[in-house]
């Protein structure tokens, strides 16, 4: 299967690539990373550099888009592309300890067409 | 996360310690929480509903319940605490790295709808006033209706709406 993962350097996201990667291994799916800016600023361009690393060094291709605006809608559309699943982190968490869900993830939620799995 | 906070501070709240009677006749000490306490709130945070459980907290396991008081207690973080024998309210201020402040605030089930988690609140930011708090922020989900006109009522403004959640702020 080919999975989506959607990636915005927030700790859950990373959280979610760990676990993609590792299901990838045991499974032999395939692992497309998109990299996106979400709640919190990052640089993307570091940001791919830490996905393509992730995947190679778990000897997987290196597949790593990355969306520029409006990501939710761009992942949408990306994973119709074959994708069998949209792997996100649940959310960012706040001083409180409160997981936050962004509108990235609300809006893949409702309008994916494929499985879309939270990871927290 | 970036809150735009309102531009003009709310009136004085009440400081605690303060003893209330709830709207079921029962007497109610509310104070400021100290590290001694941890026990009694992690039995209180056992006891709690599930369905009262909020953006992934309180915790659903003893273990994960005392690392995450442990992680928003001791610091700079407030607490004040509700007493009827045994803990049954808690309330936090916790700070942020922009110098303000996260609100959340838990009643258990059987003391819920008394007045209980308003005069809580309302103690919690008198305490917040005491240390010097200046900007205080809470999220809530945007379908629990009776904790946002609580928050409405006490002086809360609705400022952003991020997704599930809704976002409040208030200047002290």
């Amino acid at each position: 299967m080919k999975v989506l993962l959607g990636l915005d350097g927030s700790e859950l996201s990373m959280r979610a690539l760990d676990h993609a990667v590792e299901r990838a291994r045991e499974t032999g799916d395939s692992v497309t990373v998109a990299v996106y800016e979400g709640d919190s600023a990052v640089d993307l361009e570091d940001l791919a550099d830490r996905a393509r690393n992730r995947l190679a060094e778990s000897g997987l291709e290196p597949d790593v888009r990355r969306l520029e605006s409006d990501p939710g809608s761009q992942l949408v559309e990306l994973a119709e592309d074959g994708f069998g699943q949209i792997v996100l982190g649940g959310g960012t968490i706040s001083p409180m300890g409160k997981i936050r869900i962004g509108e990235v993830i609300e809006f893949v939620l409702v309008n994916a067409k494929t499985t879309v799995t939270l990871v927290r | 996360m970036t809150v735009d906070f309102p531009d003009d501070p709310v009136g004085e709240f009440p400081r605690p310690p303060r003893e209330i009677e709830d709207g079921a006749g029962r007497a109610i000490t509310l104070r400021e929480g100290q590290s001694g306490d941890l026990e009694a709130l992690v039995e209180m945070y056992v006891e709690f509903n599930p369905e009262d459980r909020a953006q992934g907290i309180p915790p659903g396991n003893e273990s994960d319940v005392r690392e995450w008081l442990e992680a928003v207690s001791g610091g700079e973080s407030l607490t004040v605490i509700g007493i009827h024998e045994d803990v049954v309210g808690h309330g936090m201020l916790v700070p942020d790295p922009e110098g303000s402040f996260e609100l959340a605030l838990f009643v258990l089930r059987d003391y819920q709808g008394a007045g209980i988690g308003t005069e809580l609140l309302r103690t919690l930011l008198g305490l917040g006033q005491d240390r010097g708090v200046e900007r205080v922020w809470l999220s809530v989900e945007r379908w629990n209706d009776p904790a946002i006109a609580v928050y409405k009522k006490v002086g809360f403004e609705r400022v952003g709406s991020a997704s599930f959640e809704l976002e409040m702020a208030m200047r002290l």
